[in-house]
């Protein structure tokens, strides 16, 4: 499939962080074209397991999260509206005037609204709208909404999935189906592949809402090294360029406390045998990943991370480059399949220690 | 009509730039068989009464809409803008937008909340702080696509939902412009001029001229205008209700409507049991403060569809609203000559 229609497909799947259930069967079907054996645990992270062809393979975990920021109902308001609280880190600035789905019983159509702007006082209009000031709008008779939804329901920000010049694309939840994708295409390339390692593709949920699925995999699969794949702030005029990457212009790679150097420095060199380009995506502390929850999972993982720049990262206007994420799954696809040299436990164990 | 209405909002037609509305209207009024002309800024003027009557009415609907115009080009490729109309700037961030006749696809940006200060957080953003994204590598890479001047409207596509409600971009005025494409269709026993105009919304430029072109007794504006009910608004300050009915404006900030006229308004919703409500609020203006005082004087009075997220990508109406707007104006006109016939025309 074309990297464009398997990711609009991706994006228009609903995932809302702890509402990952009816995706994760949808989310399996596209593992499953390239993998023998697929299951769904039970917190709905969805594992494609390929086996490795050395008895003393070593285990390698490659994760994106598929789950999603959203809202969740919190209240009824009198003739048709809800009010919401944010579920995940929802950029406010982006929230007036936009569609969503309100996923009850049925799904509902709504729009976020709130007074109208002469009835802010100027002073308000000079602060950023606050959440509590805001409503959905669903068009409904209060008796039938209350039948269909319920405090606690899930609601997910509408917005179209674009295709823009130079194999740019824009749209909501690219955040990080654009790494669920890099897992597909990665899962693709190794299909018909020889790979030592036994290799473990997870799409993980609940990552906007604390690396939950992060914690719960890398508890259960206990791997020897894992791979993180998501997204990473793309370069935007009004931003610190130290913080964003540049789009198009080669596969960031996470460096920093959070990362095993060792096997960073592998990646970084495969990459560079394959002629593909990176960029290095230095994070001081905590990369905001799931990096930072697997590497202290159990005794310790190590831990790489690739990452796709993403422009108006948490908006429904989220801007990838398509060869961004063609290059990651690529460079993923050769670390995991390359004969790297894994070393041993130990050897892992003292290469975090220096 | 409805089908009408989805057709018009799915066309750009930001102020100045109306032209591809105005093609749609054309070829509709050329279907059914009406003069019309064009005039220098753009309105298009559709003859659509008979003879006869002692007055002559202009109908009037604006087919503009509130958007953005690019004014500068980054050198990293960025398009910056400026707004055409008035509209919230804090509803900008992040939408989706089509630009100039190519309807280039962009978004508008302005950094991730992540890279944002507290401060930033907390502050609304200001229209010059943000700019439009179509993905291009540089200045030149962009100019391949856009020059300046271009227009930027709302990606926004019509929806149903809820109970009746249709959420579209341009509902202020395209329900006007789809009222007025039905009115055309009837048997009008006096002259009567269908005025589709141009840039209302930067200040009811086209209407100006219209109006000194047709040169009218009487002007009934056919609008959409603010919506107000709404939690956290209460009283006076709800403008209109949605789904009660086409609203009457006694009063805005441009005209006092013409008593004589909105008392037969009043009467003609009483006698026929047409839903109808006022505006409550006195604020905003619209086609009539232009046409009102054109010429030596003309009885004005809108008549407006109700909409909620006004000059937003997703307004909002009650498709009630839409068919009972034109049951009143149809039925209205139709019984003006008991009203007005034989008298003088500044009685």
């Amino acid at each position: 499939m074309r990297t464009d229609t398997l990711l609009e497909k991706l994006c228009e799947i609903d995932a809302i962080a702890g509402f990952e259930a009816s995706a994760s069967d949808e989310i399996k079907k596209y593992f499953e074209q390239y993998c023998d054996k697929v299951w769904v645990d039970t917190f709905y992270n969805v594992i494609a397991y390929k086996k490795g062809s050395s008895k003393n393979g070593k285990k390698i975990m490659i994760t994106a999260h598929y789950d999603q920021i959203g809202m969740i109902v919190s209240g009824y308001e009198k003739n048709g509206f809800l009010r919401v609280s944010n579920l995940g880190g929802i950029d406010m600035k982006a929230l007036l005037a936009r569609e969503v789905t309100v996923r009850g019983k049925k799904d509902i159509f709504g729009v976020i609204g709130a007074k109208p702007p002469h009835l802010f006082s100027s002073d308000e209009m000079k602060k950023n709208v606050k959440l509590t000031d805001l409503f959905i709008d669903t068009g409904l008779p209060d008796e039938e909404l209350k039948e269909t939804v319920v405090v606690g329901d899930p609601v997910s920000i509408n917005s179209p999935f674009v295709r823009m010049i130079n194999g740019c694309v824009a749209g909501r939840n690219l955040d990080n189906r654009c790494g669920v994708a890099a897992c597909v295409l990665a899962l693709e390339k190794l299909k018909n592949s020889e790979h030592e390692n036994d290799v473990y593709v997870i799409a993980t949920v609940q990552e906007e809402a604390g690396l939950i699925g992060a914690i719960s995999s890398s508890h259960n699969i206990e791997p020897d090294i894992a791979v993180v794949i998501d997204v990473c702030h793309g370069d935007m005029p009004d931003a610190d360029k130290a913080s964003t990457f540049a789009l198009g212009k080669g596969v960031p790679v996470g460096v920093g406390p959070a990362f095993n150097r060792k096997f960073t420095e592998q990646l970084l060199e495969i990459a560079d045998r394959e002629g593909i380009p990176t960029q290095l995506c230095v994070e001081a502390g905590n990369p905001g990943t799931e990096a930072w929850a697997i590497q202290v999972s159990g005794m310790g993982i190590a831990v790489v991370e690739v990452c796709i720049p993403l422009r108006y990262m948490h908006t429904g206007a989220e801007l990838v480059n398509l060869g961004d994420v063609d290059i990651a799954s690529a460079l993923v696809a050769k670390f995991a399949a390359g004969r790297t040299v894994i070393p041993s436990k130990e050897d892992a164990d003292d290469s975090d220690i220096n | 009509m409805i089908q009408t209405l989805i057709d018009l909002t799915r066309i750009d037609g930001v102020s100045g730039n109306e032209e591809q509305v105005r093609k749609y209207i054309k070829e509709r009024v050329e279907k059914y068989g009406l003069e019309y002309m064009t005039d220098t800024i753009g309105n298009l003027i559709v003859k659509a009464g008979g003879k006869g009557g002692n007055f002559k009415v202009m109908l009037a609907a604006h087919m503009d809409e509130v958007g953005l115009i690019v004014n500068h080009i980054t050198d990293d490729g960025k398009l910056k803008f400026a707004a055409v109309g008035g509209f919230d700037a804090r509803i900008l961030t992040g939408q989706h937008v089509r630009i100039g006749d190519a309807k280039i696809p962009g978004v508008i940006g302005y950094k991730s909340i992540h890279l944002q200060e507290k401060k930033e957080r907390e502050s609304a953003v200001k229209l010059k702080d943000l700019y439009i994204d179509i993905g291009a590598k540089d200045r030149e890479d962009a100019e391949k696509y856009i020059k300046l001047g271009d227009y930027a409207a709302f990606s926004s596509e019509p929806v149903f939902f809820g109970k009746d409600r249709l959420k579209a971009k341009a509902l202020d005025d395209r329900a006007g412009c789809a009222v007025l494409l039905e009115l055309v269709k009837e048997k009008w026993p006096f002259e009567l001029y269908a005025c589709f105009t141009v840039q209302e919304e930067i200040g009811l430029r086209g209407a100006t001229v219209a109006a000194k072109r047709v040169a009218p007794d009487i002007a009934v504006v056919l609008e959409g205008t603010t919506c107000a009910d709404v939690p956290e608004v209460s009283g006076h300050e709800i403008s209109t209700k949605m789904g009660k009915g086409p609203a009457l404006t006694f009063m805005d900030r441009t005209a006092i409507a013409d008593s004589t006229l909105l008392r037969h308004f009043e009467s003609t919703v009483k006698n026929e049991s047409i839903p109808f409500q006022w505006k409550q609020t006195v604020s905003g203006g619209n086609d009539a403060g232009k046409i009102q005082v054109s010429g030596s004087g003309v009885r004005v009075l809108a008549v407006s569809v109700p909409c909620r997220y006004i000059h937003s990508p997703v307004s909002v109406l009650d498709i009630n609203d839409l068919e009972n707007t034109k049951e009143l104006v149809k039925k209205a006109l139709l019984t003006l000559p008991l009203v007005f016939d034989g008298r003088q025309k500044n009685d």
